[in-house]
């Protein structure tokens, strides 16, 4: 995934020409970036629907996103959303999904601002020969995992940065590559409080 | 992930808590601890058992309607003039999504309702049962919030919750799907005590900051304006009264929008009529010129802005909205004022007498205003032959004006010109389908206005062809002894169509007449209502009359003026000062103005 992140501004006269629709919105557009949010919502039926409905309802996009139970006794499960808009845009899209009743907290965790990004991925290999034993190298390169292994395949278990696993991706696919496992981006603010 | 619904309770106090009752009866005791008398329903295999509980009581009236679209508009209706919740009753499937449109238009217009369907058995649920359809699914994105009940000890505290949810924040429509077995199962009640929402607090008061921040912008103001919306509506009659001590205090002139008209009285000199594209002259002006904009309650659509990046180009902007998401969304805010209308607005009169004090010389700001205001934007050539819509609205204006009065509408010319020629001095007097624009809302909401007024005068100015998709509930008004009057501005034409094709459109007037029309007085007597016409403007005030004095439910077919057109205008894709006011050819709309809607 590649990064295009440009710094916030606000206009400062009251016009504005940028619609507050996103459909029209291209990726070559001026301005816009890439934003990681993490949702925190009461874990209700229904409520990732809710939060994906939202997005392609209003055209918003969703480059990643990922959705676990954090607090079993409080019912509350983290939703992170990877998208990208104008500042405007991107605006919209944390208060329109404040308006949804079992979202509690939107929480701007995005590298640039003090979250700290990662994935995991699973990658399976198969080969033989140079191109295994090359694997197994880069895989240690990179401090993958092998946790699951057959005379001519691997599975790895990488974690970083999202281009971090990109370029392992592509460093395998000459070597046999078969198949990927993604979890989508995980963030969380640097520092000891808790944000939000 | 957990079924369980999110409300913290406390255990009931009058000793209920050994209390079993069924689903079905729980909910009817839910309906009466939320103070509601009033529902409006429609039968079905997937609700018996409600109806069931229904005929069991007396505290709680169902009125039946004869679709349950109308049970939503009446609801809608319901809750606009007496500012509480509306509440209507469906069965699953077909009933489910009859009541889509009316949701969705609550949604829009910021009406608080809760609906409440049936679903098949929870068992069944997932299997293409005999009306079965995904009720939660379909209106997750036409409610603020909806809710499948899957086990009878969650019922209650649900209920209560929905209508906190209705009613809380930026108020909305709130659906309630209940799985039939689950009205049939004992479960126990608890009341609506000390039952808050665990994460949903909408913020409320206004920060001191933004208050300040605020009056120091207003203090400087040479060409202020004040932009209501529906927002003052929904925040009740407080807020009404706040906003009238606040332009007495400042001396600004004030506008609206189609949904906060009323919050002003319109017999003040300080009011400019309505704005957007087809509101006054001076207002739009006005709105365009300004150097400071006071939005209250009000979102920025797109009927009231015109072109955006043409939209008050000079002027610095506070925005106080309930619902953060409408702040900058179209129209970026210098200062943002996240809360109650009402409560902001109080803020600001106390800050204006006690900070500012004297208002700064806006004298010639209501010069040029007076300016504006001498080129009489609405102004039609009237005929001794034709009645005039215009005249039409006039008329009916004067003759119900000292009575105490609701008006509702459609959709159409003949919306915009009860807009522009009824004058409203009271909130709650005024439902109209803003956001959604629904054709068929007027006559039900009219029944559920006068389902809580029965001794009021309750007129749903209508369209010949809008009046036609709800026509129905004229039954409904008979059954229930609703004396409503629906009055059809009777052009022949979908008339705002007809405009629209007229200007924009090269005459083509596809499939926009009203062809084959009902003789609306037999229509009325079929119903076993009053039928009135009238053609000739000599007739019209002693025909309006009768219509008043008929203790029962009137159609009064209203002959007007086929061809005329809704003025003023400002074309799509044009800015406020581009208005036009008597004639238009088409050819100031651009292409990209033809785009728009
Ligand atoms: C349910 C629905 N369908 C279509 C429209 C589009 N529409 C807007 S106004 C209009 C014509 C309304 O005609 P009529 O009720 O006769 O009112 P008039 O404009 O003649 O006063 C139509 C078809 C709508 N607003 N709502």
């Amino acid at each position: 995934m590649t990064r295009a992140i440009r710094p916030r501004t606000t206009p400062k006269t009251g016009v504005r020409d940028d619609p507050a629709s996103a459909y029209d919105m291209t990726a070559s557009d001026e301005g816009i970036e890439q934003r990681t949010l993490a949702c925190i919502v009461d874990n209700e039926p229904g409520v990732l629907a809710r939060v994906v409905g939202l997005f392609s309802g209003r055209g918003y996009n969703i480059e990643s996103l990922t959705v676990a139970e954090i607090d079993r006794n409080a019912h509350q499960s983290r939703i992170t959303i990877v998208t990208s808009g104008t500042n405007h845009v991107l605006e919209q899209i944390e208060q329109q999904l404040l308006r949804l009743v079992p979202v509690a907290k939107v929480i701007d965790v995005t590298n640039s601002s003090g979250g700290i990004e990662r994935e995991l991925a699973l990658v399976k290999v198969a080969g033989k020969g140079d191109a295994r034993v090359e694997s197994l190298r880069i895989s240690e390169i990179f401090r993958a995992h092998v946790i699951d292994t057959t005379n001519e395949s691997f599975i790895f278990e990488v974690t970083g940065a999202s281009q971090k696993i990109d370029q392992f991706v592509e460093l395998m696919r000459p070597l046999g590559l078969v198949e990927v496992s993604r979890t989508g981006v995980l963030s969380i603010q640097r520092g000891k409080e808790k944000a939000g | 992930m957990d079924g369980n619904s999110k409300m913290e309770t406390q255990a009931p106090k009058q000793g209920l808590g050994d209390q079993q009752l069924t689903g079905a009866e729980i909910v009817l005791r839910a309906l009466a601890d939320q103070g509601v008398d009033t529902i409006f329903g429609y039968p079905g295999g997937a609700v018996l058992p409600i109806y069931d509980a229904i005929y069991a009581q007396q505290q709680v009236r169902h009125i039946l309607v004869r679709h349950e679209q109308g049970a939503g508009h009446m609801a809608e209706g319901y809750a606009r003039a007496t500012g509480k919740c509306g509440v209507a009753l469906a069965t699953s499937g077909p009933g489910a999504t009859n009541m889509v449109t009316p949701l969705a238009d609550a949604l829009m217009d910021s009406i608080p309702m809760v609906v409440f369907t049936g679903q098949v058995p929870t068992h069944l649920i997932g299997s293409d049962a005999f009306q079965e359809a995904d009720t939660v699914g379909i209106t997750r994105s036409c409610t603020k919030h909806n809710y499948l009940v899957r086990d009878v000890n969650d019922l209650a505290r649900t209920i209560h919750e929905a209508f906190y949810v209705a009613t809380h924040g930026r108020p909305g429509p709130v659906l309630v799907d209940i799985p039939k077995n689950v009205q049939f199962a004992k479960g126990n009640y608890v009341g609506p005590e000390a039952i808050e929402h665990r994460t949903y607090h909408p913020r409320t008061e206004p920060q001191d900051k933004r208050i300040e921040e605020a009056l120091a912008l207003m203090a400087g103001a040479q060409r202020p304006i004040i932009y209501s919306g529906g927002g003052v509506i929904n925040s009740g009659p407080e807020a009404s009264q706040a906003l009238r001590a606040l332009a007495k205090a400042t001396g600004w002139p004030v506008t609206s929008t189609l949904m906060g008209l009323g919050a002003f009285p319109a017999s003040s000199p300080q009011w400019l009529g309505m704005v957007g594209m087809h509101g006054s002259f001076e207002s739009n002006n006005a709105m365009h010129d300004c150097d400071v904009m006071l939005c209250v309650g009000a979102r920025f659509d797109d009927r009231v802005t015109g072109r955006l990046d043409a939209f008050s180009p000079g002027s610095k902007k506070i925005h106080i909205d309930i619902d953060p998401s409408s702040i900058n969304k179209n129209v970026r805010a210098d200062i943002p004022v996240v809360a109650d209308c009402g409560k902001a607005l109080k803020a600001l009169v106390n800050g204006w007498s006690k900070k500012v004090g004297k208002s700064p010389d806006i004298k010639p700001w209501w010069k040029q205003i007076d300016e504006w205001r001498a080129r009489k934007g609405f102004a039609y050539p009237n005929s001794k032959k034709l009645i005039k819509p215009q005249y039409a609205i006039e008329r009916l204006y004067e003759l119900t004006k000292d009575r105490d009065t609701y008006i509702t509408t459609e959709v159409g010319q003949h919306q915009m010109w009860a807009a522009q020629f009824y004058h409203f001095q009271e909130p709650n007097r005024w439902m109209t389908s803003g956001g959604l624009g629904t054709m068929g809302y007027g006559l039900p909401a009219a029944i559920g206005v006068q389902a809580a007024f029965p001794k009021a005068l309750v007129i749903d100015i209508a369209g010949d062809a809008s009046v036609q998709m709800t026509m129905q509930e004229m039954s409904c008004a008979i059954q229930h002894d609703l004396p409503v009057k629906i009055f059809i501005l009777n052009n022949e034409w979908m008339g705002m169509v007809r405009q629209w094709q007229q200007l924009l459109h090269g005459e083509r007037y596809s499939h926009s007449y009203s062809d084959a029309l009902p003789d609306f007085v037999k229509l009325a007597e079929a119903y076993g209502c009053h039928g009135i016409r009238c053609e000739d403007p000599a007739n019209l005030d002693a025909a309006i009359m009768e219509m008043i004095d008929t203790p029962k439910p009137v159609l009064f077919d209203c002959r007007v003026e086929k061809a005329e057109n809704c003025f003023p205008m400002i074309p799509s894709g044009a800015a406020h000062n581009e208005m036009i006011l008597g004639k238009i050819t088409g050819e100031e709309i651009g292409e990209a103005g033809k785009m728009l809607v």
